[in-house]
């Protein structure tokens, strides 16, 4: 049963990780972006949410839909006052910035928040568990955590597929110069595909934050899990990155089960396998 | 038809022949200037010791070091396109080769740090072709992963302190070569020696390093570097080996930096996983330097690592606040100032001290 056990275990980790892989994946299909304060931004949604739900004393929903709102602003304003001026043929550029970005980000969180552990707070809900099968219970709070992973692509897709904002951002992603000459307005959806990254990261810090522990150094690392789901389940598709999150909570939960020490480890090497024998992933999209 | 024969007017185009109208030229009179200025401050520098307190030696090694790992990382990504977010690793790697050849193998510190470098460029050649497999931007993010892992790699082994660290007795280090003939040469003890050894080493490495690669980016390599990172379509077709020469560059600036990494873990003589890998300490100040002073230039790191030494001393006693500061500042120059400061004069005031440009000129 403890097989069984750690299966479910990373299954559950891996909708985690496939929320900390979505926002990258987004931004980098539709711009070419790799954004490596990603990890710090996903903090920086989990202290906002814990800011509101402690100073301002709201619910944590409520919490979560203030952050959201203010996140995709801030992705707004970032992409048009900042990313905008650097995006081009040159990769150097908006990765330095972007490195800069996680240093400023992490550091602040330092000064605001100090170095101590936190949660949100979900009050019963985190420590609640449901029953599946005789035998077989599951954590809500995890359980959750998958469920709102799933439902997130699911959206995505349906925005991408279904509706002129999709539209506008797989035409932009394919050729930026006919996209505009077909009347889209490249740096609106730009920024508004950069909002939504953010969006996107609070849904995956408010998961995060309710699971597990956090403090303003842990940004990087989530920034190398969102990659590494990416880069196994394969690029350009989001059902793929889902699929890579869960391989990488798969991995990471069995290395954790033979050693403690070989949690992290085994995840890293798992992504180091993949690139080897399957350098496009396991689930690559059709179109390329 | 004999030379002898030829009438005036085809003798005249004969010289032209000779004596090309255009002619491509990097090496300027300033320039001439600069190498032998260059000399000097290098003889001055490695004469300091014999008069410099022991504080300003040890702030030099610092500074030699930083240079050193920037004018690495500048031909790496600057010159080469290949933006590695990674190059801790080689620092730890160097680090945790130089402490496992003095305790494990009983080898003198001073032989262990080619041997160090060794290992790392080992390492990065097995790595290279796995991390080459992503593209652009995402080999950043790939080579911090690959940094990552064997920083959790060396905090298993447990005979070089697992995960917390280990520290050398300065007895072990006492044997040391050239170390005897340091104290006899200057009247030192031990400690403040080792200290003067290891800054040689640093000099001798960043004087190495930065000719080297002053060398290479002046050399036709260089040149088929640039056109591998400018187009790598367009350099294939004219017979550039862009894959081939884009890994013997990553393993070439591994070797280098796992010996920076040695030199500078042999003075401080302990080690631990999160210090010897720290993304912060060996690529970020690493990448700052560069930015500030300049992408793809010679001189840009060195201005750079006067400002990050200047920065160093009177704000890293402000902890976060200061690395706040120098997150923003690189982010600031890389939107106002892309060039950098040292690339800003240059271009204002057309002066270039180590010239990597051809021009196109008239001959005399």
């Amino acid at each position: 049963m403890s097989g069984f056990d750690t299966i479910i275990e990373g299954v559950l980790l891996g909708g985690v990780y496939a929320l900390f892989a979505l926002g990258l994946s987004l931004i980098f299909g539709i711009m070419r972006l790799v954004n490596l304060a990603h990890g710090d931004l996903i903090l920086l949604a989990a202290y906002l949410v814990l800011s509101a739900t402690t100073a301002l004393g709201l619910p944590l929903a409520a919490a979560s839909l203030l952050a959201v709102a203010a996140m995709f602003v801030l992705g707004f304003v970032l992409q048009r006052l900042v990313l905008e001026r650097v995006l081009g043929d040159d990769i150097l550029p908006p990765l330095l910035v972007t490195f800069g970005l996680s240093i400023v980000i992490q550091n602040g969180l330092l000064l605001g928040y100090g170095a101590d552990s936190r949660r949100l707070q979900a009050g019963a809900f985190e420590s609640s568990s449901v029953t599946l099968a005789p035998g077989l219970s599951v954590g809500l709070a995890p359980l959750m955590a998958l469920v709102t992973a799933i439902a997130a692509v699911a959206l995505l897709q349906l925005i991408f597929y279904r509706t002129s904002l999709g539209r506008a951002f797989r035409a932009t992603a394919d050729n930026p110069a006919i996209a505009q000459l077909m009347g889209i307005n490249e740096r609106n959806v730009y920024a508004i595909a950069v909002g939504l990254s953010l969006a996107v990261s609070v849904i995956a810090a408010v998961v995060f934050g309710i699971r597990a522990s956090f403090d303003p150094s842990i940004g990087p690392a989530r920034l190398l899990y969102a990659f590494e789901a990416v880069i196994i389940g394969g690029l350009g598709s989001l059902w793929g990155t889902l699929a890579g999150g869960i391989v990488l909570g798969l991995a990471q939960a069995i290395g954790g089960r033979i050693n403690p020490e070989w949690q992290i480890l085994a995840g890293h090497l798992a992504f180091l396998a993949v690139l080897m024998v399957r350098p496009r992933g396991l689930f690559p999209a059709r179109r390329t | 038809m004999s030379v002898e024969s030829i009438d005036m007017p085809a003798s005249r185009e004969q010289r032209a022949v000779e004596a090309p109208v255009w002619q491509v030229r990097v090496g300027t009179r300033l320039s001439r200037v600069a190498a032998v200025a260059g000399i000097a401050l290098v003889v001055v520098l490695a004469a300091l010791p014999a008069f410099a307190p022991r504080n300003l030696i040890q702030d030099l090694i610092f500074v030699l070091t930083m240079l050193t790992l920037a004018q690495l990382w500048n031909v790496l990504a600057g010159w080469g396109g290949l933006v590695s977010v990674g190059q801790q690793a080689f620092v730890g790697l160097g680090a945790y080769a130089l402490f496992a050849g003095i305790v494990m193998a009983g080898l003198d510190p001073v032989a262990a740090i080619p041997l160090a470098g060794l290992f790392a460029a080992v390492i990065a050649a097995v790595l290279g072709p796995l991390l080459f497999r992503l593209e652009g931007p995402y080999f950043a993010i790939g080579s911090w992963v690959a940094a990552e892992a064997l920083r959790l790699i060396c905090a298993q082994f447990k005979s070089l302190g697992g995960g917390t660290g280990m520290s050398i007795s300065p007895s072990e280090l006492s044997q040391m070569v050239g170390l005897k003939t340091v104290q006899a040469l200057l009247g030192l003890r031990p400690a403040a020696a080792r200290d003067v050894l290891v800054y040689w080493l640093a000099l001798l490495l960043a004087v190495l390093v930065t000719l080297g690669i002053y060398a290479f980016i002046r050399s036709r390599h260089g040149l088929a570097l640039a056109a591998s990172r400018d187009n790598a379509a367009a350099a294939r077709s004219v017979g550039v080996r862009t894959a081939r020469i884009r890994h013997m560059l990553w393993i070439a600036v591994a070797f280098a930096t796992g010996m920076v990494g040695a030199v500078v873990y042999l003075q401080k003589a302990r080690i631990s996983p999160d210090a010897a890998f720290s993304v912060t300490d060996w690529t970020a100040y690493v990448i700052f330097i560069v930015v500030i002073g300049g992408v793809r230039t010679i001189e840009g790191p060195m201005v750079g690592v006067l400002l990050l030494w200047g920065l160093v001393t009177y704000l890293a006693q402000y902890g976060s606040l200061y690395l706040v500061v120098l997150g923003t500042l690189a982010i600031l120059i890389m939107l106002f100032m892309p060039r950098g400061a040292w690339g800003a004069a240059a271009r204002r005031w057309q002066v270039q001290l180590f010239p990597t440009q051809r021009w196109l000129g008239r001959s005399r």
